[in-house]
């Protein structure tokens, strides 16, 4: 049986009462503040009566209006802060939706506040003073690595910022490291085990005990096949940058559903039809309201990931923080390739910046060799057609690297015939998912 | 004087080039020479026909990516070097040949070649100076 380990016992195991009046409090000093320092929020309230001094019971949230990602960008880049530039520390941006990039802020708190509920993360699925957490989220404008690293220096444990990439090093410094705990995208984890046998190596003679895996959603299946690959046991962990990064919420040994920092983060689901709360237990939208952030407070942000919330008691571990399902989808067409968002009208956008080009495109994504592949389908129109191998390569290489400078990811680019690409009912299917997770 | 090819962009799937030749086919249009330049993904078949006007028709009423280019068909001797010799006349005048491709059927004896070339006057200019003879489009059809 695994050993529970908490970052913060008292908080994580606070009675249900006493975290329900926390989490009122501090949504009504939130209201306060957005209120007051975001004019976004103050025209929202306003819109829809609501005077943040009259908030009496957590129910009330339901009468708060939702924010969407795309008032992230319509903000751009800095209009949804509450706090002036000079007092935010650390920036972060993803690609946005349609071409525009998401922008993150942090103050100093916030950033202690991620290394928090990070720490807690870490403790949760067990790692403890002693361990060597080898890194292999990528470190940069991604929120991934960093909030790992920032998790592991608030716990007191050696992190190895290994980032992403070059794999055979990556199994060097695990090798020599002695490294126990491995945090990577569940995907990329399998790539490393084969790549490992490649050179030689067997997987199981490594000294990996914990995995923290997240950024994409895995199946039980998947989580099995990790497990035996590498003798370790494999746990979720769950983050989006707009609401801090990884660590929003975090499966125990147990792995019976992610204990989410509810004393930070306020979680709520919703029918992401008609916006309306349903009842605990019940599938869809994870929305989540930041109970204590400083430069980018979001009031029932729509994360468009479809789970189930329950506040039923962990039957593992002594936490009474409630626990969401894994992702069980997407309410949009958001895809995630090797732990990055894509939104394929994100790629539209780029097209039509190319006139040479229809707009028509598919998107097949396969994964081989438990890696990720994005094909980008595009027709070759009658008029762009050129007689010349040439003009025709300078075509497919201009798409591509429109297409990943854009999106941060690599692609390959494939040009189809004109009208070969499916059109149903005047509209496109656009994405063809065929990777069996 | 040029003539003209029919240049057809074909995915590289099984059975697309049988597709476009049958079509052809059925309409009684004739190939009287064609090339393909393969990519890893995609190809393009070049030929040379003769009825250039019905095969662009009936191409673009089956949606295929098609258009016409302006190539040479050149007469060239049948013997060891006769090739060799036009493209000697080129090399000189610094004309690039961009792709070629022979003719099966013979015209008086000789050998017919494709050239697609960057310069195509300067090029027609420069054969027909040195004797080269040029087919014309009519003359193509009766091959």
């Amino acid at each position: 049986m695994a050993e529970f380990v908490y970052f913060q016992k008292e908080i994580e195991t606070l009675p249900e009462s006493k975290l329900k009046a926390l989490q009122l409090e501090r949504l009504q000093r939130l209201a306060a503040y957005v209120q007051q320092k975001v004019p976004f929020y103050q025209k929202a309230f306003a819109a829809s009566h609501l005077e943040p001094d009259r908030i009496s019971s957590l129910n009330d949230l339901r009468y708060f209006p939702l924010t969407s990602k795309a008032a992230l960008r319509d903000h751009y880049p800095f209009g949804l802060f509450a706090l002036p530039l000079n007092q935010v520390v650390e920036l972060h941006a993803s690609s946005g939706t349609t071409g525009k990039m998401t922008v993150v802020g942090y103050s100093a708190a916030d950033i202690k506040l991620w290394s928090t509920v990070m720490a807690r993360s870490l403790a949760c699925a067990g790692v403890v003073k002693g361990d060597i957490v080898h890194n292999a989220y990528g470190y940069g404008l991604f929120t991934g690595g960093l909030g790992i690293h920032f998790g592991a220096l608030e716990l007191g444990v050696t992190v190895v910022p290994a980032s992403s990439g070059q794999t055979r090093r990556q199994l060097d410094l695990m090798a020599d490291f002695k490294s126990t705990v491995l945090t990577c995208t569940p995907s990329y984890s399998l790539y490393v085990a084969e790549e490992a046998r490649n050179y030689g190596l067997d997987p199981l003679s490594f000294s990996l005990r914990v995995g923290v895996f997240g950024a994409e959603p895995w199946s039980e299946g998947m989580r099995k096949q990790i497990e035996k690959e590498w003798g370790l046991l494999a746990l979720d962990i769950y983050g989006l940058s707009e609401i801090i990064g990884p660590g929003v919420a975090m499966e125990c040994p147990g792995q019976e559903g992610l204990h989410i920092w509810a004393d930070h983060f306020l979680p709520e689901v919703i029918d992401p039809k008609t916006g309306e709360p349903l009842e605990e237990g019940q599938e869809g939208e994870l929305v989540i309201t930041t109970l204590t952030k400083e430069a980018l407070p979001l009031i029932r942000y729509r994360t468009g990931d479809i789970v189930t919330l329950t506040t039923e008691r962990c039957p593992h571990c002594e936490r009474t923080m409630p626990r969401i399902s894994k992702i069980l989808g997407r309410i949009d067409d958001m895809l995630i390739i090797r732990g990055i968002n894509v939104f394929p009208s994100q790629i539209e956008s780029v097209l039509l910046k190319i006139p040479e080009v229809a707009p028509h495109y598919q998107l097949v994504v396969t994964r081989e060799h438990h890696l990720d592949r994005l094909e980008v389908q595009v027709e070759v129109s009658p008029e762009v057609f050129s007689d010349e191998v040439k003009k025709l390569e300078e075509l497919q290489q201009r798409v591509l690297s429109e297409i990943e400078s854009t999106l941060g990811i690599s692609v390959t680019v494939k040009l189809v015939e004109p009208k070969s690409i499916e059109r149903s009912q005047g509209k496109a299917k656009r994405v063809i998912d065929q990777r069996q997770i | 004087m040029p003539i003209r090819q029919v240049s057809i962009f074909l995915e590289n799937r099984l059975g697309r080039l049988s597709e476009v030749v049958s079509l052809l086919a059925k309409n009684s249009i004739n190939i009287r020479a064609l090339a393909l330049a393969d990519k890893a993904d995609y190809g393009i078949l070049r030929l040379i026909v003769n009825d250039t006007d019905r095969a662009l028709e009936i191409l673009r009423q089956e949606l295929f990516s098609v258009n016409e280019t302006p190539v040479l068909a050149v007469e060239v001797d049948d013997r060891p070097g006769g090739l060799a010799e036009v493209l000697a006349i080129l090399v000189q005048n610094s004309i690039n040949v961009e792709y070629m491709y022979a003719f099966v059927a013979k015209s008086g004896g000789k050998a017919v070649v494709v050239l697609r070339v960057e310069d195509l006057e300067k090029a027609e200019r420069v054969l027909s100076y040195n004797e080269r003879k040029l087919l014309r489009e009519e003359e193509i059809q009766g091959l």
